[in-house]
């Protein structure tokens, strides 16, 4: 195997014994960009400059006996979260030339730990959307059928780890921006319980379901990247001051006496027979494991989609209207006038789905409007998480499906709004009630197509949802199985 | 027919924080512009509030001063709109659960007292400002305010007359600045007011349409522009017309009102949660710390300065007008034992020389210590009040203490007895034709003989004793 193609936690026992170097590391990503980028399309801007940079400090470190829990692994990030003096674009033409003057907490984090960055992933813009066909940037390609999307707004993140060009990322996930991409691309994508993971310079497009996650190889490096993001930051006031476990711990715990909840309204009609296959097989294998299935109910399941697309978007258009012209970003050149000035920046700025959301928000927040559709919204939300809270009185973790269809066709999707919001109608739910989520790959569809299994708990019970998926993936076998680019 | 005004005020005060009210950044006034900045109050992409504990104390001691309910849980909200200056987009402020709500003020109209209800306080940001270029085309952004803690205090509209409005604002400056929360400064602008006026028929209970008013930076200007504005509104009541409800601004040169264009004022400022900030909960044991820790407040301090020294209530007015001066005066009262005096002589003179200088009280050269040791020197008869004029503008000039300046310029009294005699005796001695006339009954010229001997002595006679023993030795010759 090449090196680009194996796991945090392998590349670091041989780091340790100094049988590669963090730059064989890095020349091994950049060697696989180099080859299939053109294909996949998963960066926005690469940082090759800094990471061979970074690598050669790796290796110093190494060699003075410094091993950090990432030190010389390449890790891609979402082009959402901030790099100080490097450009961050959030896939939009407004921002097309912005460079933060920081760095976001979690990239602080990622650097202390020793990572190599490999660049800026590709992502719909502002993360609004589930294919990653909104970027400013062009769409990027699922690498296991290149005509397909590889999932959204994550998608490049998703789409990089995937094809090998890095060897984990961070993505963000507001309605399930992690764990569809994960799901449709074959890796493991954990959205954190909100306040787990930092969002200062995470840009912000719904700022109460706004979580930052991994995605990775397998659900050991999950556990790895997690102990690195999670934690309290003062400079996020709604991040929770709470010690964090170590999660590597929780892997091989097994899952023996476990009651798993299977939520009835995730099993409906219209969901794809080979994805109902897949989660049959799963719940055969859980199981197998010792764990005991039950049927539970998510009665309020049916408002998800439509609260969410109330309050992201209301919280979306109060967050973008910083991006006015004034400051910093695109500009709109020879207005007349101040009012023209911002309305051709934004116009021109902004992306279809951008500016749709906007106006969707807008109007939800409008005098006259407010109660009946924001305020309804964030009650009907409380009845959502009050579901789940009642839900994991009976059971450890819910199984359910991350997505209802397999990767769909680039394209497909992109004239109808509704169907595709439709496609976040599983993941949406755990971001309402801030609870964590993990999307572990489960089957495969006749077409090569992977499937994805989501695993969900209580708040602040990642532990727990990589002690399931990690059983899952020892028992599925799925994880020699790669795209053939 | 016969018009009562109804009037409400909007007072936005700001803090007077080290640092702003999200980040980091100083609130200095007056800084190269963009220079107290940073990520967070330039509305960066990915940016997040954390909020100021000192703001939140602040805007607590306002609320328990003006007896205030405060609420045990408080939200921020976002209020949306665009402008240059707002560099979010939307301005954090508290709307629909506030710090603290229901509280009061008492103020003195025409010698009587009146109570204004308050009906909420709350805390927000202020927005920068723009520098508009005199010369170009081009207006200019500075960021160095925004993020500058504010709370807003909202009246009922318990306020009947351009007078009263200006005493209710009295009183909260005055409440502010003691508390030394907020500098008070108007022209600076960390003390602004907006105001909502209606009239209505005397008789009437319903309210009329009201306007609001804006722009005026002072306190003369407020009460200018709601007298305008009662004239104005009575005007077209009287004649048939009915009241727009508006946004006039104040004009200060031509001294009228006029309405704002249409297109600024509709706005929908959408209000929702702030997702980025916690519900803030308050404390009940940091809340009664911050109760301790409460000065007292100036008409308070009024009523026991009346009571303990005996002193006019003008007089107490005057004193108490700033803390540091009722402060200064308290010191001088306590160390002289003399409070009578101190009142005078703080009153006076310490008043005239910082006037003159436009100084502080905090900047007066003259420490309470020496001004106390000056009244009991004269009152040991050790300096005549006369020489202590002198003295006491030396004081202020030097910063020396009464007894260094009285040493160094001799200007010790003369007041034994036999030393006099003897000044006196050839005083008396060197006027033969003065004393004859004075014998035969001219008694005016006793004056004259005072005159002489404190010529004689350069002044330094304690004029008591000198009149005493002339008295005496005259009737003896
Ligand atoms: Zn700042």
């Amino acid at each position: 195997m090449k090196l680009n193609e194996l796991t945090i936690h392998e590349l670091q026992d041989k780091l340790r014994r100094i049988e590669v170097s963090a730059v064989d590391i890095v020349s091994s990503v950049f060697d696989r960009i180099d080859a299939v980028e053109g294909k996949v399309h998963a960066y926005i801007a690469l940082m090759k400059e800094e990471a061979y940079e970074q690598a050669a400090r790796a290796d110093e470190d190494i060699k003075q006996g410094h091993i950090k829990e990432l030190t010389g692994i390449p890790i891609a990030l979402k082009d959402i979260l901030c790099t100080k003096g490097f450009r961050t674009t959030c896939a939009s033409h407004v921002l097309h030339n912005y460079i933060p003057p920081y760095d976001a907490t979690v990239i602080e984090k990622l650097k202390q730990a020793g990572a190599v960055f490999t660049g800026k992933t590709n992502m719909d813009e502002f993360a609004m959307g589930s294919s990653t066909e909104t970027s400013y940037f062009g769409v990027t390609k699922n690498p296991w059928a290149l005509e397909r999307i590889p999932g959204g707004s994550s998608g490049g993140s998703a789409a990089a780890v995937a094809a090998d060009e890095c060897i984990a990322s961070i993505g963000s996930d507001t309605g399930g921006s992690i764990r569809q991409p994960a799901a449709l691309c074959g890796v493991v994508g954990m959205k954190p319980t909100y306040g787990r993971v930092s969002r200062f310079g995470l840009i912000a497009f719904a700022s109460s379901l706004d979580q930052l996650g991994p995605f990775t190889k397998d659900v050991e490096d999950c556990a790895i990247m997690m102990n690195v993001m999670a934690g309290y930051d003062p400079k996020d006031s709604t991040s929770v001051p709470m010690d964090v476990p170590d999660y590597r711990s929780f892997i091989d715990r097994g899952i023996d006496a476990w009651t798993v909840g299977i939520p009835k309204e995730y099993f409906i009609e219209g969901i794809d027979a080979e994805v109902m296959t897949a989660m049959q097989e799963t719940i055969k294998l859980v199981e197998k494991a010792g764990a005991r299935c039950v049927e539970i109910s998510l009665p309020h399941t049916d408002y998800c989609v439509a609260v969410y697309y109330i309050i992201a978007p209301a919280e979306a258009s109060s967050n973008l209207a910083r991006y006015d012209g004034v400051k910093y970003g695109y500009r709109s050149s020879k207005c007349r006038d101040l009012l023209e000035m911002y309305k051709k920046t934004r116009s021109e700025g902004f992306g279809a789905e951008v500016k749709r959301r906007i106006m969707i928000g807008t109007y939800a927040l409008s005098s006259g409007y407010y109660d009946a559709y924001y305020k309804k919204a964030s009650q009907v939300r409380a009845l959502i998480k009050r579901d789940f809270d009642q839900a994991f009185t009976k059971c450890d973790v819910i199984l359910a499906p991350t997505t209802p269809t397999p990767a769909f066709k680039i394209g497909e999707k992109t004239d109808n709004p509704l169907q595709m919001y439709l496609s976040d109608i599983f993941t949406i739910s755990t971001n309402l009630a801030g609870i964590p989520g993990v999307s572990v790959p489960c089957g495969f569809a006749g077409k090569g197509l992977p499937i994805g299994a989501q695993f969900l708990a209580g708040h602040f019970e990642e532990g727990k949802l990589i002690q399931i998926a990690s059983v899952l993936e020892k028992t599925a076998h799925l994880k020699s199985r790669r795209p053939n680019l | 027919m016969e018009y009562e005004p109804v009037i409400g005020l909007e007072v936005h005060a700001q803090l007077l924080t080290a640092s702003k009210i999200f980040c980091g950044c100083s609130t200095e006034f007056g800084a190269i512009p963009n220079s107290h900045t940073c990520p967070v109050c330039l509305g960066m992409p990915g940016v997040l509030p954390v909020l100021n504990k000192k703001v939140v104390e602040y805007a607590l001691k306002m609320a328990l001063a003006t007896h205030c309910t405060i609420n045990e849980t408080s939200n921020f909200a976002r209020k949306n709109y665009f402008y240059p200056d707002l560099p979010k987009g939307y301005q954090i402020s508290q709307y629909a659960q506030p710090l603290a709500e229901h509280g009061k003020v008492e103020i003195e109209v025409n010698g009587g007292k009146k109570v204004i209800g308050i009906t909420r306080i709350h805390m927000e940001e202020d927005a920068g400002k723009l520098i508009h270029d005199e010369y170009n085309p081009a207006s200019y952004v500075d960021l160095n305010r925004a993020g500058v803690p504010l709370i807003e205090i909202v009246s009922e509209p318990d306020i009947r007359s351009a007078e009263e409005a200006g005493a209710y604002l009295k009183r909260l400056h005055e409440i502010l600045v003691y508390m030394e929360i907020c500098d008070g400064n108007m022209e600076e602008g960390s003390f602004r007011c907006d105001a909502n006026i209606s009239l209505r028929p005397k008789w009437e209970t319903a309210f009329g349409t009201r306007t609001e008013l804006k722009n005026m930076n002072s306190f003369r200007n407020i009460q200018r522009a709601l007298e305008y504005e009662i004239k104005r509104q009575r005007y077209v009541l009287e004649n048939g017309g009915s009241v727009a409800q508006e946004t006039r601004l104040w004009d200060d040169a031509q001294g009228v009102t006029n309405p704002m264009r249409g297109k600024e004022e509709a706005h929908d400022y959408r209000y929702f949660p702030d997702p980025d900030l916690v519900s803030l909960t308050v404390d009940e044991l940091w809340l009664e710390e911050i109760k301790r820790s409460l000065p007292e407040l100036p008409l308070k301090k009024r009523e026991r300065f009346v009571r303990d020294y005996q002193i006019p209530a003008y007089d107490a007015g005057v004193l108490t007008s700033s803390r540091a001066l009722a402060d200064y005066f308290e010191a001088v009262a306590k160390l002289s034992g003399k409070p009578k005096a101190a009142s005078n002589w703080v009153m006076v003179d310490i008043l005239k020389f910082l006037n003159d200088d436009k100084r502080e009280i905090k900047d007066c050269p003259i420490l309470p210590e020496s001004l106390a040791q000056l009244i009991t020197l004269i009152d040991a008869g050790a300096i005549s009040g006369k020489m202590a004029k002198d003295v006491i503008v030396e004081m202020y000039e030097t910063g020396k203490s009464p007894k260094a300046i009285i040493e160094e310029k001799g200007m010790v009294q003369i007041a034994d007895e036999e030393t006099l005699k003897k000044v006196i005796s050839s005083v008396i001695g060197a006027n033969p034709q003065q004393l004859s006339q004075f014998l035969a009954g001219k008694d005016k010229l006793f004056g004259y003989f005072v005159g002489q001997v404190m010529k004689a002595t350069q002044g330094k006679a304690n004029p008591q004793l000198v009149n005493e023993l002339l008295k005496k030795m005259l009737a003896e010759t």
